[in-house]
């Protein structure tokens, strides 16, 4: 339909309007508003809302944006001391993201967040978006981004939707990322068949700022300007607010528009180097990047976190299509967009560091005294609303939850009690199907799409346990990541699950010998409306919370992400654990691979026969049952601290984990191709298999020199950390002394080949 | 030596850059893509990154830049000019190189530890290395494939032009091609990132701080 034809026909509704025609159909059902909802929006507002009002309400008070149904789980995260073990935390959740204490005058932000929903439907522009969201979001606390993780999640790889799906995601990770010059240095990729409709698509982002730098999101000081900055505004991502255009223009509704939001990566760079100027010139009282809800979102939250009052004139926002309507630009989630409150006597200064970046900027209102949000379109008023009702005061859900029928079934149903291999020859047979299973297998052809080496401060990379980059070049300083969560694990037990995740990831951060400092969680799960869900997800937040607790360490944010399910069927609980850490002096760090031959090989930690959710039951017997490895966070702590002190002892540590010891001795070895001759007679009661396969938590593999062997037994003793000797590095092979030899040519083949072959 | 960085809008090793010329042993100066004048400058890196998001093609709108007026006069007076990945697109654009850079032969952007050769020791940038000296530097393209019609790719080899080679070619380069130089040699494009091996604790290595202190022999000075 013609778009002048449109324009014309369309109706404004204003709050005058609303107060003359107060018992107007409104579609809140197919905004996705329960009727008691609308109810309370017109109780609020003391009337019908306007179409512009609704399309806000709607949006802000989306599970996605309200978290209506997680909240009462994730206020139990409050409850944890909001202190670091290097100190005070410097903003904490409800920010943009949270803000951590790293010394030297540091700070760091961090955060992971989910794009899962936009990443099937279109993967490239919906992984792409997903990267450049919380870059915005890091952005937006003052710091300066430096790195980007991407744990991805993806069904079989052998489904054909598999095939249209992954290769776009990592496309579009990289294409974005790359183009903002941040670092992807590490991730996960992890394939199974419940995310074969829903795959998982969350996006880390660390940001660095000095103390001194940090900028939250808050309109304060009547008078002050508010700009809108960035790319202009267009249609994408609009989606459900089609049914409100649609009864205002004709009946035949207007053109269909992308639900996808489109990147533009360039003008993200553009954004990030132009903001980082101004917050450098000091011109900003206060800042928000425009993300999941655009408008509505920004103009709310900064309001409500201020002084309380913002008037808006949303005909001055720079706009890509000219035809549309109020409710649409206030929903659109264009990308690369911010918001900032600036003092009058800055606005010249702001507008021209803009424009040395060829950033477009324009003042679009400013902070009042009124306690309300107001919103003129073309001198008419579309918007006027408390803005806390809006950004903060939706709607809470207490949804019922209860543990699932078939949870003791699936307990009782232990992969311990599968047949096992028993000779040398099934064990090493068993170790070249595990290494080149989708899950253990190389993950380089995605990894090597992404930028690894930009801006010259990456230590540590994947293959590595966790991601290391510098932050200081002339004392060293550093911070490494790692995020983690075992989804079978969490099916098996959502409480211990999560606690898996986070102790996985806390580890990996210990082993490259950097100290966990905080975690930022990205929780992935089916639908809040079915009770075996909502009970996973109690769980998973309850055993977080009691992890933090032990280990000393604060959740700084985060993300929910539910109804990640493909018909009746959820996706594994999949609590996603970021753990953050700090090395004072990367020079420090202890790699993850073997680096030569003649190093002695010992294991740290404990083996108990655990192979319940483990690979080898997955890939070997298709098998998901039982309970899934002790959780022993003290033990952990212990560890974590071992590693810590080990740095310059330890000429090599790998965390075990999926695929167990057997799975850690292969990494080691193809890192950089020396073998080791190990014994594992002295591990798990000299159960080779059991040794070999069971993925006992808390352990790590590592190397010292030869003749240092006294100093680790010193040391794991002084920590009361297990210690076993296995052997010595060198060679051509993984040799376990009476069972097998795995020359490490055909490993790396059988390792390699799995992802190229299955895309190709 | 005043090494100039430039920065256009979608540089994004302009940092690393600027970090490797200090660590070969120079003073690195900021330009920016604005600018009028090379800020007496004696040599000019132009650094990797997406300028202008590669929008239209890759270098192909940075050459309308106003600094490149600047550079083009200055590298066509013999000031070494060192063009990385981007900057070696915008070399191409500019026509103070040969050939062209073209989408990887896997249509996919590739981050790698990469083997060469250096073919060429006797440029500005390359006198530190011995001929046929083998170095591991980092390769990170999405189009870094050199093509060019056969004449002049003979005349790139007959002329000693060819200043890097792949070692196992990643990205359908024609005749492995990795770097080139103009007739007078001043002019390097590099597809490979030398500034980020500069040093034994980030990227691959210290193979390609060599580019960086082969300014100080000043061959071509």
């Amino acid at each position: 339909m013609p778009e002048q034809q449109r324009s014309a026909t369309s109706t404004l509704d204003t709050v005058a309007v609303a107060a003359t025609d107060p018992d107007r159909h409104q579609p809140w059902a197919d905004l996705g508003l329960k009727a008691d909802e609308y109810a309370r929006i017109r109780e609020i507002l003391g009337r019908r809302p306007t179409s512009s009002e609704l399309a806000m309400y709607s949006v802000m008070w989306s599970e996605h944006c309200s978290y209506k149904s997680s909240k009462v789980h994730l206020k139990q995260f409050s409850e944890i001391p909001q202190e670091t073990p290097a100190g005070k935390m410097l903003a904490g959740i409800g920010e943009n993201a949270g803000v951590i204490d790293v010394g030297q005058g540091y700070a760091v932000t961090f955060k992971v967040e989910s794009h899962n929903h936009p990443s099937y439907v279109e993967p490239y522009q919906g992984a792409a978006t997903g990267v450049g969201g919380i870059v915005r979001d890091i952005l937006a606390m003052g710091a300066r981004p430096v790195a980007v993780m991407d744990p991805l999640r993806f069904g079989p790889l052998d489904a054909p939707d598999t095939h249209r799906v992954l290769p776009g995601i990592v496309a579009g990770v990289g294409g974005y990322g790359n183009c903002l010059g941040l670092p992807n240095i590490g991730g996960e990729a992890v394939f199974d068949a419940s995310y074969a409709g829903n795959p998982l698509v969350n996006a880390l982002c660390v940001g660095v700022l000095r103390h001194e730098d940090l900028h939250l999101a808050k309109a304060s000081g009547v008078g002050n300007q508010v700009i809108l900055y960035g790319a202009r505004t267009g249609g994408d991502g609009i989606g459900g607010v089609s049914v409100l255009a649609s009864e205002t223009f004709d009946a035949d509704g207007p053109a269909k528009r992308p639900s996808v939001q489109v990147g533009d990566p360039f003008m993200e760079k553009l954004l990030i180097e132009c903001t980082l100027e101004i917050f450098a010139a000091g011109l900003v009282a206060g800042i928000q990047d425009l993300g999941g809800a655009g408008l509505s979102c920004a103009t709310s939250e900064l309001a409500s976190a201020g002084d309380g009052g913002m008037h808006v004139e949303l005909d001055r926002v720079p706009l890509r299509d000219s035809t549309l309507a109020p409710e649409e630009i206030l929903m659109s989630e264009s990308q690369e967009r911010m918001m900032a409150v600036v003092e009058p006597g800055d606005v010249e200064a702001f507008m021209a560091i803009c424009a040395k970046w060829d950033v477009e900027a324009v003042v679009v209102g400013e902070v009042t005294d009124t306690g309300r949000l107001e919103i003129d379109w073309h001198g008419e008023r579309v918007v006027d609303v408390p803005p806390r009702t809006v950004a903060h005061e939706g709607p809470t859900y207490e949804r019922p939850y209860a543990r699932p029928s078939w949870q003791d079934a699936l307990q009782a149903d232990r992969a311990e009690d599968l047949a096992r291999p028993a000779s040398g020859a099934e064990l090493l047979e068993t170790l070249l199907r595990l290494v080149a299973s989708p899950n253990l297998c190389d993950k380089s052809w995605i990894t090597d799409q992404y930028d690894r080496y930009v801006r010259g401060n990456t230590v540590l990379a994947q293959p590595s346990d966790s991601g290391m980059v510098r932050i200081d070049e002339e004392t060293n300083l550093g911070v490494a990541v790692s995020t983690d969560c075992n989804g079978r694990f969490a099916k098996l037990d959502p409480y211990a699950g999560a606690q898996l995740a986070l102790a996985e990831s806390y580890r990996n951060v210990a082993t490259g010998g950097a100290t966990p400092l905080a975690i930022s969680d990205c929780l992935n799960f089916g639908s809040p409306e079915d009770t075996d869900v909502m009970w996973q997800f109690a769980e998973a937040c309850r055993g977080l919370k009691d992890g933090c607790l032990e280990l000393g360490i604060p959740v700084t944010g985060g993300n929910v992400s539910l109804y990640n399910q493909t018909g009746e069927t959820a996706i594994l609980p999949t609590p996603v654990v970021a753990v953050l850490g700090v090395i004072d002096d990367v020079t420090t760090r202890t790699p993850s691979g073997f680096a030569a031959a003649g190093e002695r090989v010992f294991l740290l930690g404990e083996t108990r026969e655990e192979l319940s959710g483990s690979e080898w039951a997955n890939v070997v017997h298709g098998h998901l049952g039982g309970t899934p490895p002790r959780v022993d966070l003290a033990a952990e702590k212990a560890l974590a601290e071992l590693l810590a002190e080990g740095r310059g002892l330890l000429t090599s540590a790998h965390d075990l984990a999926d695929g167990g010891l057997a799975q850690a001795l292969v990494e080691a070895s193809l890192h950089r191709m020396v073998g080791a001759r190990v014994s594992v007679a002295d591990v798990a009661g000299g159960d080779a298999f059991v040794a070999l396969f069971s993925e006992s938590a808390g352990r790590v593999l590592v190397t010292v020199a030869e003749g240092e062997e006294d100093r680790l037994v010193e040391l794991a003793a002084r920590h009361g950390v297990p210690l076993t000797a296995l052997g010595v590095t060198g060679g051509d092979a993984v040799s376990v002394e009476g069972q097998f030899d795995a020359p490490l040519l055909e490993v790396r083949s059988a390792w390699m080949a799995t992802i190229p072959a299955a895309l190709a | 030596m005043k090494v100039g960085v430039v920065t256009f809008p979608g540089s994004l090793d302009d940092v690393d850059a600027q970090r490797a010329v200090r660590i070969g042993g120079h003073e690195a100066v900021a330009l920016w893509h604005g600018d009028h004048d090379l800020r007496g400058v004696d040599a000019v890196v132009l650094p990797g990154g997406f300028s202008y998001g590669d929008y239209l093609r890759c270098g192909a709108i940075s050459r309308f830049s106003p600094v490149m007026t600047e550079v083009v006069a200055a590298a066509e007076r013999g000031m070494p000019v060192l063009g990385i990945c981007n900057g070696f697109q915008i070399l191409c654009e500019s026509h103070l190189l040969p050939g062209a850079l073209i989408r990887n032969t896997e249509q996919r952007f590739l981050c790698l530890d990469q083997p060469l050769r250096v073919e060429n020791n006797r440029t500005p940038w390359t006198s530190s290395y011995d001929e046929g000296a083998e170095i591991v530097v980092a390769l990170k393209n999405g189009e870094g494939s050199f093509v060019a019609d056969a004449e002049t790719l003979d005349r790139l080899e007959g002329e000693g032009q060819v200043v890097a080679r792949y070692l196992g070619n990643p990205n359908g380069s024609l005749r492995d091609i990795a770097g080139i130089c103009n007739e007078r040699g001043n002019v390097v494009g590099l597809m490979p990132h030398p500034e980020h091996s500069v040093e034994d604790l980030t990227g691959t290595g210290t193979d390609g701080l060599g580019f960086f202190t082969s300014l100080a022999a000043g061959v071509f000075a």
